[in-house]
């Protein structure tokens, strides 16, 4: 069961880096780890532990509380279908059972080639696009019986593996924030009492280039 | 109607470019002009114009955003800054639109607002489940960084300050102050007791802490352009200014509308051809939510309200997180009830017995009545219920829990029961029937081998 690799280790690294106490970036970094494995394994739970110095137990502790976060393997496509009040009047219900006849399981189980895990989903603010759902998090809207299983057929041939990463990947690695050192102004430490030097600045002030 | 031609305060850029998300675009349209002036400016004028204008927290609880800023203690450094982008209450859709589609208009509001608090250093937290919100912020951070926007000595001034983005992971009750800040901190998002942890005073690391809403900061830049009086020129009484209301449901053209904020009316959103356009069908309207899944059910009297802070908490509701949400007369009520009662029973953090235990409670009560199995004596024991997590079922209602969840998982039955009792006589009282159907591969397939699955990061 796996750690995080070298690659990831120095991406955690400069994740931590930004918050004043290493702590703040546990849910981040359960992220990078759900990325990797595609879930999120107790080995990787221990490892972020060690990162950010807290115990393996506190790392479980928030790891379970966030819905989004699994703790056991899933397929590689996460389907989730919006069963919000607005999706519910325009025929979520009835689009939730489509999908499990049409996939062979039940919300919350994996299909049996182990490409398709299918969830409701509370509300995902789409709610004027209704029914809706997401794919690893990316939306379709106004989705029809026909459409579904037309995404299902994409999904399974790979159709739409540029658009949509695996389960685990949120925003795609070239679209993160970096923050370059040299315009860094780096986190507030939280024992440094000292009030920022703008803020007595007075209207007579000298003006700023601007 | 009071349709007004009121400018879109907020998505006025979105909507009129594909291209509103990119620095280019931004620059183009008067894009960081706002932050330009407040440097020019003294960080308390900056406030008191905010003050001045009324602009009030756009993400439900709608508190005067400059006052906010006013309760961080003297002396007291660092503060924070935190944006709330975990929008996640049922029928609630702008804070998506606004990271997605104009993400450096909320950049250019976070710093505006950082200069004006003294803030040293800003977080902005996205909803997790919002992959698209994630990477347009992030290339916009970093296009905002490359540019001198955002970090160190920003625009060759004396003022610094990072923004990082930070990623949620799918929790309703973290959209909650306190719980947002636990969260924050790498903990479960449970709520913190109010006092002694009031953000202004005791927030993120307890440290004084500005909790502010997406919409409400985007407001900022244009703020700083056209000035207070401007903006309070715009609206009635408390409510300034222009609001983005998403309207869905059973209307012919569901769809978020930014419009003047105190004078459009209900009926206005809800029926002008530019909006949504009327009820779908023809149909007769039967209630309408007002503003999110927290909020009392409006029905056909209440139209002709604007939309007011004030009067439509006097008449019994809230504005919410302008989420409107229109349910037509071919509805079942006590179906769309146990719909929202679910979401909270589900998102319930556990940490308060009257939430906790209360909301799944009435779950499991409307699901038996729902299934034919329910007692003539079960609509009084939803309202006992109700009145155990508030008591006296009042409006606005008793809190007996940290955080207002609970409580938000009543006002659905007690308004329905009220209005709609024969349609839980109906269910009550109708003769048991099983609604389970075994029928399909969904119910016969064998259990998944874990083999079968896994990640495939690699």
């Amino acid at each position: 069961m796996p750690r995080l690799n070298p690659d990831n280790i120095e991406l955690a690294k400069e994740i931590i880096g930004r918050y004043p106490r290493p702590k703040s970036a546990l849910i981040p970094l359960l992220h990078l780890a759900q990325e990797q494995d595609g879930w999120v394994t107790d080995d990787a739970m221990e490892h972020l532990a060690e990162l950010v110095g807290c115990t393996p137990a506190e790392v479980l502790g928030t790891c379970s509380f966030y819905e989004m976060f699994k703790r056991e393997p899933v397929g590689p496509y996460l389907v989730n279908i919006c069963h919000g009040i607005s999706c519910h009047l325009l025929g979520a219900d009835e689009l939730l059972e489509h999908a499990e006849q049409s996939l062979g399981v039940k919300a919350g189980g994996t299909t049996a080639d182990g490409k398709i895990t299918l969830e409701e989903a509370e509300c995902q603010a789409a709610c004027t696009e209704a029914p809706c759902l997401q794919v690893n998090y990316r939306y379709r809207y106004k989705v029809a019986n026909e459409a579904f299983d037309q995404l299902v057929a994409d999904l399974r041939a790979g159709k739409l593996d540029d658009e949509i990463p695996p389960h685990g990947t949120l925003a795609r690695r070239s679209t993160r924030q970096h923050i370059p050192t040299d315009r860094a102004a780096g986190p507030a430490a939280v024992d440094v009492n000292v009030e920022p030097v703008w803020l007595s600045r007075n209207a007579d002030a000298p003006e700023a280039k601007g | 109607m009071t349709i007004t031609d009121a400018p879109k305060i907020v998505t006025g850029r979105l909507a009129a470019h594909d291209d509103a998300h990119t620095i280019a675009r931004y620059e183009a349209t008067d894009g960081y002009k706002g932050l330009r002036a407040a440097l020019q400016r003294a960080p308390q004028s900056i406030t008191d114009e905010v003050k001045a204008a009324s602009l009030l927290g756009r993400g439900g609880a709608g508190f005067p955003a400059g006052v906010k800023w006013g309760f961080c203690p003297p002396g007291v450094f660092p503060r924070y800054l935190v944006v709330n982008g975990d929008e996640s209450e049922p029928g609630t859709y702008k804070d998506r639109i606004l990271m997605e589609s104009d993400p450096h208009q909320l950049i250019e509001g976070i710093l505006i607002a950082c200069y004006a608090i003294g803030c040293s250093q800003a977080f902005l937290y996205c909803r997790g489940e919002m992959a698209l919100a994630h990477e347009r912020l992030g290339e916009a951070l970093n296009e905002a960084y490359a540019a001198g926007y955002v970090g160190k000595n920003i625009l060759g001034s004396d003022y610094s300050i990072d923004i990082v983005l930070h990623w949620g992971a799918g929790a309703y009750i973290v959209g909650e102050e306190t719980a947002l800040i636990e969260s924050l901190e790498g903990n479960r998002g449970m709520p913190r007791l109010k006092p002694p942890f009031f953000p202004a005073a005791k927030g993120v690391y307890l440290q004084p802490t500005v909790v502010n809403n997406v919409e409400t900061l985007a407001n900022l830049p244009w703020l700083m352009q056209h000035g207070a009086e401007a903006f309070h020129a715009l609206g009635a009484e408390n409510s300034r200014g222009t609001r983005m209301f998403a309207v869905s449901g059973h209307v012919k053209k569901p769809g978020v509308y930014e419009v003047e904020f105190g004078v459009t009316t209900f009926r206005d959103l809800l029926y002008a051809p530019i909006y949504a356009g009327g009820i779908r069908g023809d149909h007769a309207l039967k209630a309408f939510i007002p503003g999110g899944a927290s909020a009392p059910l409006f029905y056909e009297e209440h139209l002709d309200l604007p939309l007011e802070a004030g009067v439509v908490g006097k008449a019994g509701s809230m504005l919410g997180s302008g989420a409107i949400v229109v349910m037509d007369e071919t509805t079942d009520m006590v179906k769309a009830t146990r719909n929202l009662v679910r979401f909270f029973a589900r998102e319930s953090c556990g940490k308060c017995t009257p939430c906790r235990e209360g909301t799944t409670w009435l779950e499991r009560i409307l699901d038996r009545i729902i299934d034919g199995h329910g007692r003539p004596e079960d609509i009084d024991l939803l309202l006992d219920v109700c009145d155990n997590i508030s008591p006296g079922l009042l409006w606005p209602p008793k809190q007996t829990t940290i955080c207002p969840l609970g409580q938000s998982a009543t006002p659905s039955i007690v308004g329905t029961i009220k209005r709609f009792p024969e349609e839980y006589e109906r269910y009550v009282n109708a003769p048991f029937s099983t609604t389970v159907a075994i029928n399909g591969a969904a119910y016969l397939s064998p259990p998944v081998a874990a083999a079968a699955t896994g990640g495939s990061a690699e």
